[in-house]
Formats: C-alpha cells, structure tokens, sequence
C-alpha cells in the first residue's frame, strides 16, 4: 500500500527531515510511527498525502507513483486518503453533520448518499445525536471523535492519523485507538503517528520508529530494505 | 453485445458527471448565497458601493439620451432668419413676405417689422428707457422662415439660403442651426465623458468585488485548506467565491437601477414644468428593459471578472499545512 524507497525530504531552509527512507506497508495493516517530536513522523505522513513533496527516492502509494501525481490528479488522489489531526481541524462554523459530509460533498454525491454515509459514520463513532450540534459545543473527546468520522465516511482505502489521541485522557485514547482497529478490520490501511508507547505496544501492531529522520527500528510484519 | 453494454455505460458515466457537476454548482451557489446572509449588513454595504458605481455612468447615459432627443425634436424647428436692409420700408417687406411665401421649399413665413422688434427687444430687454432716447430705431425689420422639412435636411437648405441671400433688400440671412450643431457636438464630449466615467467605476466594481472576495477568501482559509485536504478541486474551491462576485455584481446592478428609478421619480416633476413651459410634451425616460438588461449583464460579469482575479491570485498560494 505503501512503498519508500530510498526517500529523502530537504526542506528549503536546509534541514533533512527525511534521511534515505525505505519502508512497505501491506494493504490492510495497521502501522503505528513512533519517534520523538522532529523526528520525521509528520513529514513522512504529509509525503504520504501529498501536503509535501519528497525532493528524492521513490514512494509509491495505492500503487501510484507520487511523482507522477501532479495537478489536476492530486486531488483525485487525496479522495483515497483520510485524515486525522491532533488538534482536530473541524469548522466551528459548520454542524457536526457538515463538517462529516465534508468528504463527500467535495467528491460529489448526492445528497441521499452523503446523508446515508454521514448518519453511519456518526453512527459508528458514537455521535448520531449530536449531528446538528457546532462542534465548539462537544467536548475534546467527542470532537475527536468527529474528527475520526470524517476521515472514514468517504471509505478512503488509507487513513492517516497524526498524534490523534494527543490530547485525550488514556480511557478515551484508548476509544479512539479501538476505533482505528475497527475501521482497519474492514479493510483500511492505517497509518498512526504517536509518540503514546506504553498504549501503542498493548495494541501489538507493527510500530516504525523514527529517530531524526531514519528508520530506526521496524517491528514485525513491516518489510525494511535496510 | 458487450460493445453495447460498454457504449450504454459510457453514456451514463457521461449523466451521472453531468449530475455531479450540477449537483456541485446548485450547491456552490447556495452556499455562496447563504455566506452573503452571514454578514448581512456588511455586505449590503459592499453592494450598495456597487451600486452606486453602476448608477452614476448609467444615469449620467439616461440623461444624455433624453437630452438627445429634446435636441432631435428641436432640429424639425429651425429657422432661417432674414435680416432686411436698415432702409426697407415695411410695404416692400409685406411684398417680400408674400413673394416669398410662395416658394415651394417653404413651410411658413412671418414678418417682423423693426417696430414690433424694437417693442419686442424693450419687453425682454428692460432697458425701455434707454432705447426711447434713441433717435431712430437701430433695428432691422426681419422674416423668419421655416423651411420644410425635407428641404432643410439637405443640399436644398443651403441652396435655398443662397437663393434668399441674393434678393439686394435682404442683408443677411442666418441659418439658425449652427447652435443645434454645437450642442450635439457638446453632447458628443459628454457621451465621451460618460465613458471615462463608465470606465473608471468599472474598474471601481472591480477592486471593491476583488477585495471583497480576497477578504472572505483569507477569513476562509481553514476551510479551503480541509477542503484540498480532502480531494478538493480548484474548480471546487472557486465555484462559492465565483457566484459570491456574480452576485455581488447582479444585486449592485439591481441595486443602481433602483437609485435611478428614484432619481428619475425625484427629477420628474420638475422636469415635466420646465417641459410645459416650453409647450412640450417631454418626459424624463427611465431605462428601457434591454438598457435594464444591459446594466444587469454588465454589473453581473464585472463582479465575476473582479471575484476571478481575486480568486486567481489569492487560491493558488493556500495549500493545506
């Protein structure tokens, strides 16, 4: 699903965030990236969505090329893909119900099926009552959880999750990180960046550990060329 | 069979992309529509300065077709003036009157003897007093004509003029046109000017759209950035801002043509007086429903031309963080 092979990324001020890079994540697993704060999680997680470009190797992902994805097609590709922020990123100014649909009025459904997969999403994740609330009005852990409902309502085939339990309390860490595990049981690949060890290891996935930019260590069941 | 089934299945992607693509401007719109109603009194604001803009070249061109065709019906009434020689007695110029009234290029003629001239010039002059310690009547007797119309259209008003120049008793002879000619010239500038001024307020519509556009393009910023997040299109993120520029532009055109529904209202009275005075029948004319069309289509794409270059400039540089 997800292939680097000998990545680099220089940002323009001169730093390597990513140092020759190769990893391969299988279809359908679920991956957690550890590594201390500049590490290189979250720029491996924006090479991924295309939010950065990497300036040499290769990486491949849902079996495309990134260097060839460019214009017109970047957003075509980012339909593919979910996202989950540390600090949530919702629109105060919109309803629970939109900032879900979000997903899928960019791609254009209907309204039928928007409102078919938003009521599932919101379903799943514990808030169908709460659709018509202002998120500003939910707590950390419930808007965290809306967050998780619009990274999956347009079934992306990858989610990508950075330090999504990074201000939640260890009981609804703990949630958030079984809803991960529920959403890769059908199928989703899951891409976590944490730096939350201690949980991490009890959910006993493949866990990569960066350490200023290089692989570091990989655990099983995540092929390292190195 | 199966090329049948390929061709059927082609057409439906073609109508489900038609559907989509409705589908997104139905609700680019909308959404556009319902950001105006956000902030309601700021920008009623912004249209209102649109309106204005668009008010001023269009009532300063409503004017200046109605001044056109005031002049347009004066131009029938033209006159040729005879000024007679000092010393031609007033039996010599009836005679004249008479002669002359048989010419065929002639619609009407009128005698004015230097008496009446002189009552005439002391009514309207006020200077009564003075003009009676004059010993002699320094004015000339004079005949007014009115030349046909078809006449005086063409080569046949000079012709006549010269033709009405030879007779020795007539001193000079005066087409009184020359005056028409330099308020249709003066008209002319200020049809000129009238598009300066429509040029330099549409550049006006277009900073104020442009900037309106820009303003709620930065407060939007985070919500154009999950948006690409997400798999946004350009075309995507444009559309809101697009209709919010044509709209502002179709609600500032609506709004100006209100303004000069109410000038005209305002002007109308008055102008009506003047016009009796004058014994004509002369009305102010508001726009017509194609100049109202006119005014809608231009106002309509200066907002959109001035919402796509704010658009143009300020959507390419936010990609999400």
């Amino acid at each position: 699903m997800i292939q680097f092979t000998e990545v680099f990324k220089r940002y323009a001020s001169g730093k390597e965030a990513i140092k020759r890079l190769n990893l391969n994540v299988e279809q359908g697993a679920m991956v957690f990236v550890t590594g201390r704060s500049g590490a290189g999680k979250t720029t491996l997680l924006r090479l991924i969505a295309l939010i950065e470009r990497h300036t040499r190797g290769q990486i491949i992902v849902n079996s495309q090329n990134l260097e060839r994805v460019k214009g017109n097609r970047i957003p075509l590709f980012r339909r593919n893909i979910g996202f989950m922020f540390q600090d949530h990123r919702l629109l105060n100014d919109r309803t629970v119900f939109d900032n879900v649909a979000l997903p899928m009025v960019v791609a254009g459904y209907s309204y039928q099926e928007t409102r078919k997969r938003v009521h599932a999403a919101l379903d799943k994740v514990g808030l169908l009552a709460v659709e018509k609330s202002s998120p500003p009005s939910l707590s950390g852990g419930e808007q965290q959880r809306v967050g998780i409902a619009r990274a999956v309502v347009h079934h992306p085939a990858l989610l990508l999750a950075d330090e999504p339990t990074g201000n939640l309390d260890p009981a609804l860490s703990w949630e958030s990180m079984k809803l991960f595990e529920q959403f890769n049981q059908v199928g989703v690949t899951v891409l976590i960046a944490s730096h939350d060890l201690e949980m991490i290891r009890k959910l006993k996935k493949p866990i990569i550990t960066l350490k200023a930019g290089k692989l570091l260590t990989a655990t099983s069941n995540v092929d390292t060329d190195e | 069979m199966n090329n049948k089934r390929k061709a059927g299945s082609g057409s439906q992607e073609i109508s489900k992309s038609i559907r989509i693509w409705m589908t997104q401007h139905a609700r680019a719109c909308i959404s556009s529509i319902g950001n105006i109603f956000k902030n309601p009194i700021g920008n009623l604001f912004s249209t209102t300065v649109i309106g204005v803009a668009l008010a001023l070249p269009a009532g300063f061109y409503m004017l200046l077709d109605n001044a056109e065709q005031v002049i347009q019906s004066w131009e029938g009434n033209v006159q040729i003036a005879l000024y007679l020689q000092a010393n031609t007695s007033d039996e010599r110029a009836i005679f004249l009157k008479n002669e002359l009234g048989m010419l065929k290029t002639i619609e009407s003629i009128t005698l004015i003897t230097k008496e009446q001239a002189l009552e005439e010039y002391k009514i309207l002059s006020g200077f009564a007093e003075a003009l009676d310690s004059l010993e002699s009547n320094p004015l000339p007797s004079m005949l007014l004509i009115q030349p046909k119309i078809d006449t005086f259209a063409g080569q046949a008003g000079e012709d006549l003029l010269n033709q009405l120049s030879a007779i020795p008793e007539i001193e000079s002879a005066q087409l009184d046109r020359q005056w028409v000619k330099r308020l249709i010239v003066i008209l002319h500038i200020l049809e000129r000017a009238a598009i300066v001024l429509a040029t330099l307020l549409s550049v006006a519509v277009l900073l104020i759209v442009g900037n309106t556009i820009r303003l709620s393009i930065i407060n939007k910023r985070t919500e154009i950035e999950i948006n690409k997040l997400f798999g946004a299109t350009n075309a995507f993120i444009q559309r809101p801002f697009l209709y919010t520029g044509l709209i502002f532009g179709l609600c500032g055109s609506l709004i100006s043509w209100f303004l000069l529904l109410i000038s005209t209202l305002i002007m109308q009275e008055p102008i009506n007086q003047l016009a009796t005075l004058y014994n004509s029948d002369f009305s102010l004319q508001g726009l017509m429903f194609s100049e109202v069309l006119i005014l809608l289509l231009s106002g309509g794409s200066l907002g959109l031309i001035g919402s796509w270059v704010a658009v143009g400039r300020h959507l390419k540089d936010m990609e999400p963080q």
